[in-house]
């Protein structure tokens, strides 16, 4: 490398960028057409596993893969790497469950304009949890390496703070122009859940509205488990192939999950749901009541459903999706 | 007796500074509530652009979430977070519109933890998320805060996303992108922007109601004032009524 200024900054480097160890992980990747499919239960136990480093997909609270984080919760999974990558809460589930004991952080334990999370905050304060700063550009741009097989991307943000200071970026010369530029190295995820809207039993998937980082995301991931609002036939995938936003070849697992992504929203099927995610900040002041909302929602709920089921079931998901599709604007509709 | 309260005035001045014509990276709360009055105003064709991937939507109501379907609706595309940074890293995107815990006298941002240690925070928060990539690569950051002595501090307790750093020529230097960096810093007090030397924070006018000592006894730094200070022109009926009907009638924002 040309120049470098050897600025050494602080923060851990928790995954290895190096794109020959990952180029031989993916060599061995099966590229077969087998049907994937298998419950969300069973995803986690194969391919979930403690240590790992987790990632998932979605953006703040939309298209997050809730039910994947309260299953990995369920399964008690520890000592797991964790991208806080726009997080919200898929964070605070998994810093509830103490899954994680390390964060790259680019956003975390806020639910942006709701407030912030005082059971993540506490767990993050309390010391137990290694931390490494980011931002949101810069952990796209680890995905993008990682997706491109190179150990590192340059940009220009972070340069000249404390978020690049307490990163494990670098920083070089660029041998062309003589810019200064900051270096985010590949992040190449254990594992990763991605919550789409409609997938065949092969792992061919399709997202409705914005992508986010989802499709660098799944491309970097080594294995990758996907939740879907539905399953559609290959025909489909076929009769339309600019659709598909991830092929089958990088999907290890395919988990039919209707309102996955529940109590977060879903563009074009439901809204998030507020009552319930103020219901979820509120209830961590007290800290009983937090854990028999815990036990309620989580622990004591076989599967997804089970959960939405003690949460207004059906009629609830209704409402969402009037408010997600603006019916009510139209009209007077139910109280949302 | 003025008919308007803090978030009301900030909204309104702050959509004041966005050009017609121009694009702005916002996320939700009052920046966005600033961006949407620009449209309904001087700037209607003010191009918003979320980091979610959003690009020029119509929004039909006040997002809750940064990446939420609203930041989308009727959009010119649903792009991806790779997308709509490297159009600010191409220098295509004008505006940032930040807020955040601390703010210093160079227009660094702090919204990363409140302390003296990093490893043992006295209250940890949630991050840069895009602000320092807003901040980095915009050509424009307005910041908005209320003008409060423990927001607006002489030393902030981390750098989160990069204003004028230390002053001077200190933010070319460093890298960033040449001829960026913070062009206003709007409170409920005055209106700031920087000296074009030292990028040292100055008061360029000055809200109704208040004086120059109310702003200064509000900040910890001693604050430039600009060869002429004006009077801030105060939130017309009609921009009123368009912020409180159209942009926020539940009173989300400007209820706080």
């Amino acid at each position: 490398m040309i120049a470098d200024k050897a600025v050494q900054n602080l923060g851990p480097l928790f995954t290895n960028p190096d794109p020959d160890e990952a180029r031989k992980y993916f060599h061995s990747k099966s590229r077969t057409k087998a049907g994937k499919l298998m419950s969300l239960k069973q995803a986690i136990e194969l391919f979930v596993h403690d240590g790992d480093y987790l990632a998932l997909g979605g953006f703040g609270t939309n298209r997050t893969p809730v039910a994947a984080c309260q299953e990995i919760v369920r399964q008690g999974r520890k000592n797991m790497g964790f991208a806080g990558h726009t997080s919200t809460h898929d964070f605070q589930i998994l810093a509830a469950g103490e899954v994680f004991d390390r964060v790259d952080i680019a956003y975390i334990i806020g639910l942006e304009t709701r407030g912030m999370s005082p059971c993540a905050r506490a767990y993050m304060e309390s010391g137990r949890v290694k931390i490494c700063e980011w931002s949101n550009f810069s952990l796209a741009a680890r995905f993008k390496a990682a997706a491109m097989g190179i150990p590192f991307l340059p940009t220009r943000n972070m340069l000249g703070t404390d978020t690049f200071r307490y990163s494990a970026g670098k920083i070089m010369t660029c041998p062309f122009t003589e810019k200064t530029l900051a270096l985010q190295p590949a992040l190449y995820p254990d594992v990763s859940v991605i919550h789409v809207h409609e997938a065949d039993i092969h792992g061919n998937c399709r997202i409705q509205g914005i992508l986010i980082s989802d499709d660098d995301l799944a491309r970097a991931s080594k294995k990758l488990i996907i939740t879907t609002e539905r399953l559609i036939h290959n025909d489909e995938i076929r009769s339309d192939p600019a659709k598909t936003v991830i092929p089958y070849y990088l999907v290890d697992a395919v988990c039919e999950v209707p309102y996955g992504a529940y109590p977060t929203g879903m563009p074009y099927e439901y809204y998030s749901d507020e009552k319930h995610l103020k219901e979820w900040l509120m209830v961590q002041k007290d800290l009983t009541a937090f854990t028999s909302f815990m036990k309620h929602n989580i622990h004591d709920c076989p599967d997804h459903a089970a959960y939405i089921e003690r949460n207004g079931g059906i009629d609830r998901i209704k409402e969402l999706r009037a408010k997600e599709l603006m019916l009510h604007k139209e009209e007077n509709h139910a109280e949302l | 007796m003025q008919n308007y309260n803090i978030m009301e005035l900030m909204i309104c001045v702050a959509a004041r500074e966005l050009g017609n014509g121009r694009t702005a990276g916002i996320g939700t709360g009052a920046p966005c509530a600033a961006a949407l009055q620009a449209q309904k105003t001087l700037a209607p064709h003010l191009v918003i652009m979320f980091e979610s991937g959003g690009v020029d939507p119509i929004l039909p109501e006040l997002p809750i979430s940064v990446g939420d379907s609203r930041t989308f609706h009727r959009a010119v595309m649903a792009g991806s977070m790779f997308e709509i940074m490297q159009t600010c890293s191409r220098g295509m995107v004008d505006y940032a519109i930040l807020g955040g815990a601390q703010i210093d006298m160079y227009g660094n941002i702090n919204s990363t933890m409140l302390g003296k240690d990093y490893l043992k925070p006295a209250v940890r928060l949630p991050g840069s998320g895009g602000s320092n990539d807003f901040a980095s690569l915009c050509w424009r950051t307005i910041i908005m805060s209320v003008q409060e002595k423990k927001r607006l501090v002489s030393k902030l307790d981390f750098i989160t996303a990069p204003g004028w750093l230390e002053g001077g020529d200190s933010r070319a230097q460093s890298g960033l992108p040449l001829d960026t960096g913070p062009y206003r810093v709007i409170t409920n007090m005055a209106v700031m922007d920087f000296e074009p030397e030292s990028k040292w924070m100055r008061v360029i006018s000055i809200n109704p109601g208040y004086t120059f000592d109310d702003i200064q006894s509000n900040c910890e730094f001693e604050l430039l004032k600009a060869p002429r200070i004006f009077t801030t022109k105060p939130p017309t009926a009609m921009e009123l009524r368009i912020l409180r009907d159209e942009i926020d009638p539940n009173r989300q924002i400007i209820g706080r």
